[in-house]
């Protein structure tokens, strides 16, 4: 559509022959060069609220919105554009942990971290370190349970690398993928203010699961309490990155779809959490006589220690 | 060709010049010359290649030979000795046992591949092969590390013979770790270094995990 182009440069003609007619003239320069823009095809923002300034951060944000747009324009197939996904600094994965481990209450991750630049360097060595973290920190503190008993004989149980290995990168990639369908599909019936890439929801998920990396590692403590208590305490803060994250996304919608899609986040993250806890760690308490795998069904193992 | 057989030249006369053949000419006299040479000389010219690697690694310098002429001979040797070595600790049942030796193959050279892509994409400019080549050889201390312990095995295996496994995996770990970096971290954008040798270092770590926890029969 080349005319209101044409009526642009015109203009800039018009100024220009102005200018050179009588030099002295007074000009103002637009210092926002983003406003023109955002005026015309962003109409989106005009019914943004108060709170959702807040809420969704700073306000030069429709900046880097466009900006980031401009970005990813290399055909998938060539190298360039993967290199796209992981183009942070060590200093911008360092703010990215500390955001989901100590959320600001009102500030969305997305909007606050992670608007300019969705990165997967942090979403995919995260889930490393945390896959191995749990099963190095689960055979540890197996050994140091089952220390002092006759019968025991210490096994590196390696193939539980491989189980913690898929499920983490499952949980990381899949509930994703599927709450990602789930708002597109919300988004073509409500018209949300809301609505994130693939990528920042992966992000997100990602940088949340951060805080169960020293979780796991407590964990060693042979003590159920303290173990219960961790949990609780990790949940609520990878729970709260989370739930203010996909909160807006889901406001304007119906109440109880809102509610129950909020509700089934936390309650997916809390089973993971609980399951791992379960399946890598043996419970204090009960005798063991030799170790043996336990079954991997989350609740039977929490009302058997009660 | 009748009229050149009356051509010849006195020995008295000496024909001198230059005969250029760009590029090519060198490498195609060594080409013959390699050809015809006994089978022991080849082999010993790889093995000393191998064997002048494994001394850089050792003595991490700055150096570009690690780098300029790589090789994966050494990585696959270094690869192997160590998935043979983990074996032989077995359990009751298959699940809770050690590494097998295709999971220690997999775990070595699926990882060496996931994090020279990590380092490509972060913007690195060291080739796809080079730093295959670097992340191999510097198992080297951990390999050591992996006789070490089952020397050590050998003459028993209570806590004193844990802790000097101990101390000797961590020792290994650390001189892994930074062979590894004083090779790598220069091809490396500067405010991504940490970025690159933080998945490094837990690769290093993975495998050193194997070696600790390894428990014969």
């Amino acid at each position: 559509i080349a005319s209101p182009v044409m009526y642009l440069l015109a203009e800039f003609d018009d100024a220009a022959n102005l200018l050179a007619a009588n030099p002295d003239a007074t000009t103002i320069s637009i210092d926002e060069p983003a406003e023109i823009p955002k005026n015309q095809h962003n109409r989106r923002q005009e019914t943004v609220r108060e709170e959702d300034d807040e809420l969704l951060g700073t306000d030069d944000s429709d900046k880097t919105e466009l900006l980031a747009g401009q970005k990813k324009s290399a055909p998938f197939w060539t190298f360039e554009y993967y290199q796209t996904f992981f183009d942070v600094d060590t200093y911008q994965v360092l703010d990215r942990i500390k955001g989901s481990v100590f959320p600001v209450p009102g500030k969305n991750f997305v909007r606050l971290y992670i608007r300019s630049n969705p990165d997967l360097y942090g979403p995919f060595w995260i889930c490393a370190t945390l896959v191995f973290t749990i099963a190095v920190s689960g055979n540890l503190s197996n050994f140091f349970i089952h220390l002092g008993k006759p019968t025991y004989r210490y096994v590196p149980e390696f193939r539980k690398v491989s189980i913690a290995a898929t499920t983490i990168y499952a949980y990381a990639w899949l509930v994703p993928l599927a709450l990602w369908g789930f708002l597109m599909w919300r988004n073509s019936k409500v018209m949300n203010i809301v609505s994130y890439s693939f990528l920042e929801i992966v992000c997100v998920y990602g940088y949340s699961l951060f805080v169960y990396i020293p979780t796991a590692i407590l964990w060693i403590i042979p003590q159920k309490v303290v173990r219960w208590v961790l949990m609780i305490f990790s949940l609520c803060l990878s729970g709260s990155v989370l739930v203010m994250t996909f909160w807006p996304a889901v406001r304007d919608d119906n109440r109880r779809i809102a509610l129950a899609t909020v509700v089934t986040i936390i309650l997916l993250h809390a089973l993971l959490a609980v399951g791992c806890l379960a399946y890598f760690f043996d419970a204090p308490e009960l005798d063991f006589p030799a170790p043996i795998i336990p079954t991997y069904n989350g609740t039977t193992g929490i009302t058997k220690s009660h | 060709f009748a009229g050149l057989a009356d051509v010849s030249i006195s020995e008295d006369i000496l024909v001198e010049g230059e005969i250029t053949v760009p590029v090519g000419s060198r490498s195609l006299d060594e080409d013959y010359s390699t050809l015809d040479e006994p089978v022991r000389d080849t082999i010993l010219r790889d093995l000393k290649a191998v064997g002048k690697k494994f001394v850089h690694v050792m003595y991490p310098k700055k150096s570009s030979a690690l780098l300029r002429d790589w090789d994966l001979w050494g990585p696959l040797v270094l690869c192997v000795s160590l998935a043979l070595m983990l074996q032989g600790g077995s359990a009751d049942s298959k699940d809770d046992g050690g590494p097998q030796f295709a999971e220690v193959f997999v775990i070595i050279w699926f990882g060496a591949v996931v994090i020279t892509l990590n380092s490509k994409l972060l913007g690195g400019t060291i080739s796809f092969f080079q730093s295959l080549c670097v992340l191999g050889y510097c198992v080297l201390p951990l390999t050591v590390a992996m006789l070490v312990c089952r020397l050590v095995l050998l003459a028993g295996s209570g806590t004193v013979s844990f802790i000097i496994r101990l101390i000797v995996v961590a020792a290994m770990f650390g001189w892994s770790t930074l062979a590894s970096t004083a090779f790598l971290a220069d091809s490396q954008p500067p405010n991504r270094k940490a970025l690159v040798v933080y998945p490094i270092s837990l690769f290093y770590f993975v495998i050193s995990w194997m070696i600790l926890t390894f428990t014969p029969q």
